[in-house]
């Protein structure tokens, strides 16, 4: 890996030049040892090197964009054998239209074989090259993805751990508590009931269990009684639930953190009252609620409209019915609107 | 005597404070505020020595209103977010209680503040400490005070900022407000990856950029989507090539 990563596609492809060039010479030399002059050493030798270099580049250009297979490295064979073959056969007519002398192109047709077969290694090389620096270079975006997703994965997680605990929630009730207990200690006992009530309820709940809208609202009653004695008159909820809707079956604390949000958004996103509601009601086979509440398009930012709470509910009914279409949000007229779609299975 | 006001969004939690205050005859409660709006016409009509300040409120939360005060009376935060308490004590607080909090802690700090009262902080020096935190939160939005008003400016609508005398202008599609506070304090609250301080008296954001042309030696301009044409110096072009990628 530390070798790889010194290693810059510039710095590559200038190596290539040189081998190329160090190649041709070569090639000049060893023709002009068999008795050639200059000239036609060199036409030879830099006719068949830019041919091998055509080639280099064709087979590293296919393998970037095409990664063979375990089974069809033979395919990889075939095709050295090929370009191979091509660039003998250019060799064989090209050199003769740019040289003269029957002792030259004698030697030419004699050692077409020699050639074709340095041809083929060289090529055969050039893919080996490519297909295992294409090869790294995937696996390393491989490993970057997947370390993202499990970075996301983590996120979450916390997220809702955190949440569970809602430590906000709870360090603000117990000090409304705290003021009640001095002037009204009846409803001080009240909110501390109401409070473990609900805690206990939370952490109770199984994500992976349905449970019958009432129960579901039953719970989500004792956490808006908590904030409406928290913040007193400002807010207000209007909850209707008929009763076919109230039997239907929904994922437990599906509606808890959309009613949250709603809250929160509503609370500290204006300063009047504010009514949150919650419809229910059953269309076809789908139990749809609807929760609205007061916001206030001139500031609100975006971002925290579709935040991790409502995205924690998108990602949880994606995963319980595979879609992605169960949630949606509109904000139009100073109201913020969040309506699901449950699924019911059995009717 | 001193004049006190409790703001904060929960009744209840305005009462605690109320209570915990009966024993102390040299502090008087002016009033109660429900939100800052409230809190800033107080402050105003009032001019208090000591606010009971929560954090968390409607519309524009306790560090904002703050910012908006030009002289900010000493300030005891009251809140159930631990995470502001190192910006609230750069905020110059006289303390920070964490709710819910007992009458021993609340003694404390009253006790705190009247030790260091007749010297109290200057005003001064708060907005200097204010200006010279690095807090980790980055401003989602900018409030600013227009006449009476106030207005929430989110840091999507900046188009940019340009110094103005002892002021910042900040410049939107809709026009430009004044806000009292330096550069420095924006290049601290803005996310750098969005704004670029790319003069000694301009910041720009970085989506608004459509060219950025050579002008006169060193120097460049940038030119903004709404034809603006924004000086950039020349460790302000280094700045903006790093935060550009080029």
């Amino acid at each position: 890996m530390a070798v790889s990563t010194s290693i810059t596609p510039a710095r590559l492809y200038s190596t290539f030049a040189v081998c190329g060039l160090a190649w041709t010479g070569l090639q000049t030399y060893i023709i002009h040892s068999f008795g050639f002059i200059w000239y036609i050493a060199f036409t030879d030798a830099l006719v068949s090197s830019i041919l091998l270099a055509a080639a280099c580049w064709l087979i590293n250009n296919n393998l970037r964009y095409y990664q063979p297979g375990k089974g069809s490295y033979i395919n990889i064979l075939i095709w050295c054998g090929a370009l191979g073959a091509v660039c003998t056969f250019g060799c064989r007519w090209i050199i003769p239209l740019l040289t003269t002398g029957a002792a030259y192109t004698n030697f030419l047709i004699q050692s077409v074989y020699i050639r074709g077969f340095i041809y083929f290694l060289a090529i055969g090389w050039m893919a080996m090259i490519s297909m295992i620096w294409y090869s790294q270079i995937d696996q390393k975006e491989n490993e970057k993805r997947k370390s993202e997703a499990e970075k996301l994965a983590r996120d979450a997680e916390l997220y809702n751990l955190r949440q569970q605990l809602q430590p906000h929630f709870l360090f603000n009730s117990l000090n409304s508590i705290n003021a009640l207990i001095g002037f009204k200690p009846d409803e001080a006992r009240r909110m501390i009931h109401q409070l473990s009530d609900f805690l206990r309820g939370t952490l109770k709940k199984d994500d992976q269990l349905q449970v019958p809208l009432t129960d579901e609202l039953q719970h989500l009653n004792l956490y808006l009684d908590i904030e409406k004695v928290r913040f007193g008159h400002r807010l207000q909820t209007e909850i209707s639930c008929d009763e076919s809707s109230g039997a239907a079956l929904l994922p437990s604390m599906l509606l808890q953190p959309i009613v949250e949000n709603a809250i929160k958004f509503g609370l500290y996103d204006t300063t009047g009252d504010v009514v949150v509601s919650i419809r229910a009601e059953m269309d076809g086979s789908y139990l749809i609620l609807m929760v609205q509440n007061p916001y206030d398009p001139q500031t609100s930012r975006p971002k925290q409209g579709t935040g991790f709470g409502l995205r924690g509910v998108q990602r949880r009914l994606y995963l319980l019915f595979a879609r992605n279409d169960l949630m949606e949000t509109h904000a139009n007229d100073n109201i913020f609107t969040t309506i699901i779609k449950v699924p019911q299975l059995q009717v | 005597m001193k004049r006190a006001l409790i703001i904060d969004d929960e009744p209840l939690a305005r009462m605690v404070v109320r209570e915990y205050l009966q024993g102390f005859e040299q502090i008087e409660v002016m009033q109660e505020c429900s939100d800052g709006f409230e809190g800033l016409k107080a402050i105003q009509q009032h001019q208090p020595d000591l606010i009971f300040l929560d954090v968390q409120m409607p519309k524009i939360n306790g560090f904002e209103m703050l910012e908006l005060v030009d002289t900010p009376p000493a300030v005891i935060f009251t809140t159930a977010f631990d995470e502001y308490a190192i910006k609230a004590f750069e905020a110059h607080a006289v303390d920070y209680l964490l709710k819910p909090f007992n009458k021993d802690r609340f003694n404390k700090a009253i006790e705190k503040y009247l030790a260091q009262a007749p010297g109290a902080p200057s005003p001064k020096k708060t907005e200097e400490v204010l200006e010279s935190s690095n807090s980790p939160a980055q401003h989602e939005r900018i409030v600013v005070k227009t006449g009476t008003k106030v207005k929430i400016i989110p840091v999507q609508d900046v188009i940019y900022l340009a110094a103005d005398d002892d002021y910042v202008s900040v410049y939107t599609a809709e026009g430009s407000y004044l806000k009292n506070k330096t550069m420095n304090f924006f290049e601290k609250a803005l996310d750098p990856r969005y704004f670029v301080r790319v003069h000694r008296s301009y910041m720009i954001a970085i989506q608004q950029i459509t060219r950025i042309d050579p002008y006169e030696k060193d120097a460049h301009l940038a030119i903004l989507k709404s034809g603006a044409k924004i000086p950039v110096s020349k460790t302000g072009y280094v700045k903006l090539k790093q935060v550009l990628g080029i």
